[in-house]
């Protein structure tokens, strides 16, 4: 397979997401934040993972950047520049030896699209092959979410509504 | 407190892009089972569209009234979804098993697919609402007068 595009999408996507925490002004840090959103939504896309591509780019890049900036605007500007004091020793040796461990479990992973991976011997057949007979929803994503696991989407979006709640109750006094 | 905006171009450009995000919200929550999108990116953007409403009109501003309704509706999208659950359950079966909705003249696979509609439409009403609510918490005036005041 030629790769093209590819190698410079992760490449963006890890420079942003260290320009993102080296960089010193708080607002210069957002908007790496929400750039960082846009290339990690296309890498999803990339994957074939449509649906999160565009949640990650809906909320990721444009929702979370401008609550982000509405809470900057709300700081004192004093306090939206950042002295960070250098790594300690501890985070120097813990958080390599913590990366090694992960790539050395990644090497057990299996391969990209293996048909006997245990993730697509499980239910996931049963799911592609009965979805369009059981609801007539031709996309099988939001079968899954708003049919079969229904439950868990109506609790996800009880969370979504107690932090509405919450930022209410927390922000809000006066009102 | 959010001030009205001064440049004109964004003033016009936004009363012409509201709109189109709208609609495009709308396109994406009811396109979500069809293809990408859904319930929670529909919601997502209705929200954003409002969002942008306030930030280029301001808070005072007649459209920003219509916004400021909104937040009154807060937790009609639970109650959508919640209830949809429950007339499964009035209708004979489990909680939010779409089956047994109780439409006369729809067979079994659409009611399915009428079920996954409704409960969509609810989320994307409760995100939209709760993503101006905290727009709303966040730009209150209140919260810099805090925070100086100790």
């Amino acid at each position: 397979m030629i790769v093209s595009y590819e190698i410079p999408l992760l490449l963006l996507v890890l420079v942003t997401a260290g320009g993102a925490i080296l960089v010193k002004d708080l607002m210069s840090s957002v908007l790496l934040l929400g750039s960082y959103s846009f290339f990690l939504s296309l890498v999803w896309a990339w994957l074939g993972a449509v649906d999160v591509a565009f949640v990650e780019a809906v909320v990721g890049a444009g929702l979370a950047t401008v609550l982000f900036l509405l809470t900057l605007f709300g700081t004192n500007p004093k306090d939206t520049r950042l002295r960070r004091p250098p790594p300690s020793l501890a985070t120097l040796i813990i958080f390599p030896l913590f990366g090694v461990l992960l790539l050395y479990a990644a090497s057990d992973l299996p391969q990209y699209g293996d048909p006997n991976s245990p993730a697509s011997v499980h239910i996931s057949p049963t799911y592609l092959e009965q979805s369009y007979q059981d609801n007539h929803t031709p996309n099988v994503v939001t079968s899954v979410l708003m049919d079969y696991r229904s439950l868990d989407t109506m609790v996800e979006t009880v969370v979504i509504f107690a932090a509405g709640i919450a930022c209410a109750l927390l922000l809000r006094r006066h009102t | 407190m959010i001030r009205p905006h001064d440049s004109i171009i964004v003033q016009t450009l936004g009363r012409f892009l509201i709109p189109v995000v709208q609609i495009f919200g709308l396109y994406v929550l009811f396109f979500g089972q069809y293809g990408p999108g859904g319930g929670f990116v529909g919601g997502v953007i209705l929200g954003t569209s409002m969002i942008l409403s306030v930030l280029i009109f301001g808070h005072d501003a007649s459209r920003s009234q219509m916004v400021k309704k909104v937040l009154h509706v807060d937790g009609v999208g639970m109650l959508i979804y919640a209830g949809v659950g429950g007339l499964c359950m009035i209708g004979g079966g489990e909680f939010l098993n779409y089956a047994n909705l109780e439409i006369p003249g729809l067979e079994t696979a659409s009611r399915r697919s009428l079920g996954i509609m409704l409960t969509q439409i609810g989320v994307a009403v409760d995100v939209a609402v709760t993503v101006v609510s905290i727009v709303f918490s966040l730009s209150a005036e209140e919260i810099i007068e805090d925070s100086i005041n100790g």
